[in-house]
């Protein structure tokens, strides 16, 4: 090896490409981080307006401006879509995940690089056949859940399904990558003296999500194919006129969906948790119970999967079954609520908008998670099943509370990720526009769906206009909220204000806030040795 | 079509418009179980079925407004207390077993509480104890058809009203060509199937909310307490006329019953020669579907 290239292999610690290099061909956690971040903020933009536009036709009864209902159809299937896909998991795994793993438990990177690069850049090409399916062949009006024989080629032909299925083929390869790079970093890579026991909650939220990717994730891709070559290649899985059972489809895709509804919230537990016990200077309160508790959730998410199905015609004894194992759940999420609660309970807690955001956050997740046991009820549900009940009660959960996290770890991080400060004010005004809007948007939808309103209609009753019109301002004022992160965002990034190594002073006690801010390039060029529990 | 929409409902028209349903309401006079404005709760109950769910439904409900309402007292209790002006030295507390087997052993005792009722109507509303008579119920794309196997073995279908055919106090998107009479006080079998997609027969005021599963069999039950006029909509999205094909069920006295068979048999006997009508909606996406 001659004296140059010598000298080139150890350059300086910031050696980076740069331009565009620094970025397509990246393989540090950080930049894929942001690169996660950026995408995700893209995609939200596109699924927000897909939902603002939804609520603006439902806003009175009558047609107001979407005379073609397969494409009213097709914005609920794209809304879904992209917020699950394109928007939750790539902010909440891919960005947070990236960031903050190897910083938090005190490693220089992750543990498969380049399969960190290839697992980013899977997505802008799964987010371009998405957006490619909505805009040929009429696109999938067929839900997020792609129920056949709804999207099988005799009643969705043409190629729009079937570049959504491709889609998610890729997304999913993109979430496996990612779940097989977290795994084996935070499995193989602590640093010395952090047992599993001594990891922050985030850590633990993010193993927890990666093993639920890993396990859930491939069942989805199987389906997927299996309903790929129903349309295309004339199997019949799905096909009853072939032997096949519409209902397969179902069972197939809620035991990978009804895990991915907590691959989506459990990394927004591990941003919780880190940042009420950040503003209450105090270490979380039980925190065996609580990495447990989302080990438990996890490991019970998997055998409730048919719950989504109570009207599908079970047997009463499978109904019971999955009412049971249901209600189940309740328990170790009540342990997790009332965890933050005695974490925050003696604190001394500073009000700054990411505890403002978590407090909602806990609030707002406990709101959906009572209507949760209801519709756990396969009896009670007979009545809410398919309403806009189910509609507000998985959004109080998901749209409230994983927004509420992902609002929560980006004032909570970006001082670490950008090295500015946030403007304070502003941001506070945003919670509380975001708090208010999200509440008018989505608790009538209980009304309404008590009242009997289904899902995925385009237009409906007269009598239902009055919730509906209120929803509908909820969600232009959530709306207003976004803007308003976006204004926010580009203050941070402009703004000269910068901040120190641990903005957030004693409470902030896990390594990330060991570097400077913004985190080098490369970090923690010394390992960090634990001796006591970060989290404790 | 969409003007005569247009027509009753201006684009900001919002409050005139809740008047106009009002009286619409009220003119409707009739007993009908349908939504009423600003509703926040369930339809009356028709059914056996839909009242234990009502009283099911008010014990969660209370307990989960307890719950709730716990949690903001907490919180609001810790904003006030533990704030870092009136409370400068944070505690050191970590651990209280004590405290977390409470939290855990009590919403186990709730779940408890709330299993047995749930088990007790899981159960009740399964399948109908004695049925004196079946209906048969078919969903199409987008419009249903019915079955009376043991009173004559007549076929019909039933259509959505369009709008600019909706007469003053009718109920736009609700309404049917041919609605379902059924005897009041009679346990009736619902046997359902699809011959397209999946789609759902559902009206709230019974309680009843079933997938109809090309392929499958599905069965449910009613008992009509009170005769009026029930309406529900589709409650599985089934395609592009998803929200357009209701369901209105017309219960009638056993006698007015057996009267309306007699003549429902002549007049739907060669119902499955007549053209299908469906809901033709002005949509091109629609006509490359079809």
């Amino acid at each position: 090896m001659s004296e140059t290239a010598h000298a080139d292999a150890h350059d300086d610690h910031d050696h980076r490409p740069t331009g565009w290099r620094r970025w397509v061909y990246s393989t540090n956690h950080k930049d894929i981080g942001t690169m996660y971040l950026a995408l995700a903020m893209v995609a939200a933009i596109v699924g927000a307006a897909a939902s603002v536009v939804i609520r603006m036709e439902l806003h009175q009864p009558g047609i107001q401006f979407i005379t073609d209902f397969q494409f009213y159809n097709v914005l609920v299937t794209a809304h879904g879509f992209i917020m699950v896909f394109f928007v939750v998991m790539p902010a909440l795994i891919g960005g947070f995940g990236n960031w903050f793993i190897p910083l938090m438990i005190g490693t220089p990177d992750m543990a498969f690089p380049r399969m960190n690069n290839i697992s980013f850049w899977l997505l802008p090409a799964a987010l371009i056949l998405l957006v490619i399916a909505g805009l040929i062949d009429g696109g999938p009006g067929t839900g997020w859940t792609v129920y056949p024989p709804l999207a099988n080629a005799d009643y969705h032909p043409g190629m729009a399904v079937d570049f959504g299925i491709l889609s998610l083929h890729l997304a999913g390869a993109s979430s496996i990558l990612g779940a097989i790079n977290f795994i084996s970093t935070i499995i193989n890579m602590r640093a010395p003296g952090m047992t599993f026991h001594r990891m922050p909650l985030f850590i633990w939220a993010m193993l927890l999500t990666a093993i639920l990717l890993l396990l859930a994730i491939p069942v989805l891709a199987g389906a997927l194919t299996m309903l790929l070559t129903d349309r295309n290649f004339g199997t019949a899985f799905f096909d009853p006129a072939g032997g096949g059972d519409p209902l397969l489809w179902q069972h197939l895709f809620w035991f990978f969906g009804h895990p991915e509804v907590y691959i989506m919230i459990i990394p927004a537990f591990g941003v919780i948790s880190e940042i009420v016990s950040t503003f209450s200077k105090k270490p979380i309160f039980g925190y065996l119970g609580m990495a447990y508790a989302m080990a438990a959730i996890g490991v019970v998410g998997f055998i409730v999967w048919a719950h989504h199905m109570y009207t599908v015609g079970f047997n009463v004894e499978t109904r019971a079954y999955f009412t049971l194992a249901t209600m189940v759940i309740a328990v170790p999420t009540g342990i997790k609520i009332f965890s933050w609660l005695a974490t925050m309970w003696g604190g001394s807690i500073k009000f700054d908008t990411p505890m403002l955001f978590a407090m909602g956050f806990i609030f707002l997740f406990v709101v959906g998670g009572v209507t949760g046991v209801t519709l756990a009820n396969a009896g009670a549900d007979q009545a809410f099943h398919d309403t806009y009940f189910v509609v507000a009660h998985f959004h109080y959960v998901l749209s409230v509370a994983a927004i509420f996290a992902m609002y929560a770890g980006f004032y909570y991080w970006i001082g670490k990720m950008s090295g500015k400060q946030y403007p304070e004010g502003l941001a506070r005004l945003q919670f509380w526009v975001t708090f208010i809007g999200v509440n008018i948007l989505f608790f009538p939808q209980h009304f309404a769906g008590m009242a009997g309103m289904p899902r995925r209609i385009p237009d409906y009753p007269d009598a239902y206009a009055g919730w509906n019109m209120i929803s509908s301002w909820g969600a232009y004022i959530t709306a207003v909220g976004a803007i308003l992160f976006f204004v926010v965002l580009w203050k941070t990034l402009t703004s000269k204000e910068t901040v120190s190594a641990n903005q957030w002073g004693t409470g902030a006690n896990t390594l990330e806030w060991t570097v400077e801010s913004p985190a080098p390039f490369h970090t923690h060029e010394q390992t960090p040795s634990i001796s006591t529990q970060p989290a404790e | 079509m969409q003007n005569s929409r247009r027509l009753i409902i201006g684009i900001n028209s919002g409050v005139a418009f809740f008047f106009a349903a009002f009286a619409a309401f009220l003119a409707s006079g009739a007993n009908a179980a349908e939504p009423k404005p600003w509703q926040m709760n369930f339809q009356p109950a028709a059914t056996p079925v839909m009242e234990k769910i009502i009283d099911f439904h008010n014990l969660l409900l209370t307990i989960q407004v307890g719950i709730v309402v716990l949690v903001l007292g907490l919180m609001l209790y810790i904003i006030i207390k533990f704030n870092s002006k009136s409370n400068p030295e944070p505690s050191k507390t970590t651990h209280n077993t004590a405290l977390e087997v409470i939290w855990t052993v009590i919403p186990i005792v709730i779940l408890i509480v709330l299993a047995v009722p749930s088990m007790k109507l899981l159960f009740f509303m399964d399948k109908a104890p004695n049925p004196e008579m079946t209906l048969k119920i078919t969903g199409h794309q987008w419009y249903w058809s019915y079955e009376y196997p043991d009173n004559g073995g007549f076929e019909f279908d039933s259509n959505m009203v369009p709008d600019e055919e909706i007469k003053p106090g009718q109920r736009r998107l609700l309404e049917v060509d041919n609605q379902v009479v059924l005897p009041v006080n009679t346990e009736i079998r619902l046997l359902m199937t699809s011959e397209d997609v999946i789609h759902n027969w559902a009206i709230p005021s019974f309680g009843v909310k079933m997938d109809t599963v090309p392929g499958r069999t599905n069965e449910s039950w009613i008992k009509v307490t009170k005769p009026g006029v029930y309406y529900g909509q589709c409650s599985e999205l089934c395609g592009v006329n998803h929200g357009f094909m209701p369901v209105a069920v017309k219960v009638v006295s056993k006698e007015e019953f057996k009267k309306w068979t007699a003549k429902a048999k002549k007049e739907f006997a060669n119902a499955k020669d007549a053209p299908v009508k469906v809901v033709e909606m002005n949509s091109p996406a629609q006509a490359k579907l079809r």
